[in-house]
């Protein structure tokens, strides 16, 4: 297309475009933005559920047939077209401009949710310095004669979790009132992505060396803690042991496949934003196979760390819950003191049970097995805020190790922010929107100002449900569709050849067959099998949501409810708006050309009438 | 003579002091628990102890008459170490009423604890609740003083950056000056071609050839 060979010519004497200092902050850049908090709790999560060292057979398969291939090719298209996702869809085709301006408004919602789950991170963090934790200890009721009931019925670190950082409502359609306290964090957190985003890569490429590196320092200090704790052991043997029956179950290929396309971050417009600042000549190719396998080693060598820490915090949970039942049976028989060790505690029960069986059928005695323990598992916020800031409460020296964790929460959070924040104002700068004389500050500035303005609904007493919503609809089918279109629009549009030849002119090789095969075949069928599975699994059955609820009769188990109408309205709008954007952009650009080849036919016969009269 | 008599009294006591009997309340310590490798071992002279403590928190209720650490009786001992105990009347016919037996115990209960050097946990007064201590919170919480000093750093830090950028920009759009510093540049950067530097090309090593500078001589000046 003429638009390409134009912007080739522009490239040579264009070098106002910002650049990378050096290599290693564009590989730190997507690192930061590939490895985010999803590492750390979706993955070992998955793993954990769906048959341990098995998960990975599918996992490896999607990164190698998915991840991959797309991966490349946003780096090779931003980079040779030196655009952001924006401009880079423009170039292509403009009838594919709708997939630069969706990718916009995806990185917008989800900087808006995700940010939010860095407020809660950095509660979390501010209140870790304090001895002991405030999570530890319920607090008193009113009379001060025991526990306040919602959190003796709980647990104290639920009950910090939902009461005390929260304040969550019972229902969705209840708001409540705006939470002060996670209303300050909040200006806290836009405060500090402003300040790293605001001259663009020339200050996130600074802050990234600190964001990027410092939680595989935290995590390799967690690896050599976790490792020693008791209990370790048991947990990384239960929960890698490969179950190979699970690999029969279609979900898990979804899941996999999924799990690798949201964890490289594809299609946000935040790595064709990075790539674009990058030299021409630069070999995307290996940048693309490093940066995947990275992420995807990150995200196993996070799973070794949460499984010995689960598996530590499993043993200590089913050692209290002996100690329980001994104290249970030593209170009621009389029995001296701490007189029936652990291991005893089974022949010790038979032995009771046959002899006085009405006095033991009347204690509150709980089955004990470690399995139980070892299988409760959570994904998400849940295994971040409850599960693991309970098992780092046992742990001696709690307090350096939960500002510890939450501060590799927060970077880990804040580099991923980075990434979303570049798919946002790339386009914008590129755009052209602020005339000339206004600097890039202001611009920055005035991007996290809205943002910050729209993402305050979250600190309301209903905003975790609220984002559970976005985190399950905003981002998961748009970002599919526009994947799909980013491979069809630069294999069968741009072209598969000249596509070659550009990888060629980088990096000094011709993509081989395994590359030119995926990309024609293998990555547009995944994603259109992952789509089609997505639409049958939502239709399947009414979105619901789980409520935490305290007048539930089952409390502490939370409240399965249904959405009203109103917000599976906004779920559905959610789902498909910013997909619109590619039919609505493609309509447009018809009619316009449509118009313009009208005015020029019309002007040509006008043209025509006047020469025959001169004539 | 006196034999039937200690028989007798022994006899009411028992009745007295019963588990579950009327106004009997149930006592739990958990001296190892508490007290790990320095725990005492639980004898008579404890339980004389306790039965001082107990007639001691009786003697605190105003408009009581004394009460004698004979009132206090124990039973049923186990070796858990649990025992239930009731405090009688001067008469030692009847029982206190366990409400106010309840009150006495609940007012004192800090100094019954720190003579046992146990807690609330450890020794155990089965329905009697105690009142917890409120914990002990300074008055501004902590994590608003680490969110203020982050907070400042983090303003100062954009206000710093923000200055900078107001100053480079000015000094751009002043602007003539900048031609010759460009100029400068070029004159110092050492230009690169296929990787070979141009100063070899430079005139600077070479050889001066004479049979051009003769030629410009050959030139008659005006």
């Amino acid at each position: 297309m003429a638009q390409v060979s134009e912007l080739g010519q522009l490239e040579d004497g264009e070098d106002e475009r910002p650049k990378w200092d050096n290599k290693v902050q564009y590989l730190l850049s997507c690192i930061g933005f590939a490895v985010g908090l999803g590492n750390i709790w979706r993955f070992p999560y998955l793993c954990q559920t769906y048959g341990g060292g098995a998960f990975l057979i599918p996992y490896f398969i999607a990164l190698v047939f998915e991840g991959i291939p797309l991966f490349h090719i946003e780096l090779a298209i931003g980079q040779r077209l030196r655009r952001g996702s924006l401009g880079v869809w423009m170039a292509i085709s403009p009838y594919l401009g709708g997939v630069g301006l969706g990718c916009f408004t995806v990185s917008f919602l989800v900087s808006l949710y995700y940010n939010t789950v860095l407020v809660w991170v950095l509660w979390f963090f501010l209140n870790s310095f304090q001895h002991p934790l405030p999570w530890s200890t319920c607090p008193l009721d009113l009379n001060r004669t025991g526990f306040v009931p919602e959190c003796q019925g709980s647990g104290t670190v639920s009950y910090f979790w939902y009461r005390q950082t929260l304040n969550i409502s019972a229902d969705i359609s209840d708001s409540g009132t705006f939470q002060w306290w996670l209303f300050l964090c909040m200006v806290a957190c836009w405060a500090i992505v402003y300040l790293c985003v605001i001259r663009g890569i020339e200050s996130t490429g600074k802050a990234i060396y600190f964001t990027a590196l410092f939680p595989y320092l935290v995590l390799t200090i967690f690896l050599v803690r976790g490792l020693t704790l008791p209990g370790a052991a048991e947990g990384l043997t239960y929960l890698f042991t490969p179950k190979m029956q699970t690999l029969q179950n279609p979900r898990v290929w979804l899941d996999a496949a999924t799990q690798i396309f949201f964890s490289l971050s594809l299609a946000f417009g935040g790595h064709i934003a990075f790539a674009s600042y990058n030299p021409p000549r630069n070999n995307c190719k290996k940048d693309a196979v490093t940066i995947a396998l990275v992420n995807s080693m990150t995200s196993l060598y996070a799973s070794i760390i949460i499984f010995s820490v689960l598996g530590f915090k499993a043993t200590n949970d089913y050692g209290q819950c002996l100690d329980r039942n001994i104290l249970s049976l030593i209170n009621e028989f009389d029995f001296p003191e701490q007189s029936i060790p652990r291991d005893d505690y089974p022949t010790v029960l038979l032995h009771l049970n046959a002899t006085q069986p009405e006095r033991v059928a009347r204690l509150p005695l709980k089955a004990c097995h470690l399995e139980d323990f070892l299988d409760k598992s959570a994904s998400g916020p849940g295994l971040a805020f409850i599960i693991f800031t309970e098992a780092v409460l046992n742990m001696p020296g709690a307090t350096g190790w939960a500002i510890l964790f939450f501060g590799m929460l927060f970077t880990l959070g804040l580099s991923s922010m980075f990434g979303n924040m570049e798919g946002v104002i790339t386009p914008l700068l590129d755009m052209g929107i602020l005339p000339k004389g206004i600097p890039k500050e202001a611009l920055t500035g005035l991007v996290c100002l809205m943002c910050f303005l729209s993402a305050t609904c979250f600190t309301l007493q209903s905003g975790s449900y609220w984002l559970e919503i976005f985190d399950n609809f905003a981002a998961s089918l748009n970002l599919i569709i526009f994947a799909f279109f980013e491979v069809v629009g630069v294999i069968y549009v741009y072209g598969m050849k000249r596509f070659c030849d550009d990888i060629e002119w980088m990096t000094g090789q011709r993509p081989g067959l395994y590359w030119r095969v995926a990309w024609y075949v293998v990555s547009p069928l995944l994603l259109l099998s992952i789509f089609l599975a997505y639409i049958i699994l939502l239709a399947h059955k009414a979105p619901s949501y789980k409520a935490w609820n305290p007048q539930y009769e089952q409390f502490p188990l939370k409240q399965e409810k249904l959405y009203p109408g109103w917000v599976q309205v906004i779920c559905v709008l959610l789902s498909f708006l910013p997909s619109l954007w590619v039919p609505g952009v493609a309509l447009a650009q018809l009619l316009c050309r449509q118009r313009q080849k009208w005015k020029d036919a019309q002007l040509e016969s006008g043209l025509k009438l006047q020469n025959g009269r001169h004539c | 003579m006196l034999w039937p008599l200690f028989f007798l009294m022994t006899a009411i006591h028992a009745e007295l002091c019963q588990p579950d009997a009327e106004n009997a309340f149930k006592v739990r310590l958990s001296i190892r628990t508490a007290l790990g490798d320095k725990a005492y071992v639980w004898d008579t002279n404890e339980e004389y102890l306790f039965r001082a403590m107990v007639a001691f928190s009786m003697r605190k209720v105003p408009n009581r008459g004394a009460t004698e650490i004979s009132h206090v009786l124990l039973c049923n001992v186990t070796q858990r170490v649990s025992f239930w105990f009731v405090v009688t009347d001067p008469s030692k016919n009847h029982t206190l009423p366990a409400v106010e037996v309840q009150s006495a115990i609940r007012m004192n209960r800090n100094r019954i604890n720190n003579a046992f050097s146990l807690n609330d946990h450890t020794l155990e007064f089965l329905k009697i609740p105690s009142t917890f201590a409120p914990p002990m919170e300074p008055s501004v919480p902590i994590w608003i003083i680490i969110f203020g000093v982050i907070f400042c750093i983090v303003i100062v830090a954009v206000t710093l950056l923000i200055l900078s950028g107001i100053r480079q920009h000015r000094r751009n759009t002043k602007g003539p000056s900048g031609v010759d510093d460009t100029e400068d540049k070029c004159e110092n950067t050492i230009t690169v071609e296929n990787g070979i530097p141009c100063d070899p090309l430079d005139t600077k090593g070479g050889h001066i050839n004479e049979v051009f500078l003769t030629e410009e001589e050959r030139l008659t000046p005006l």
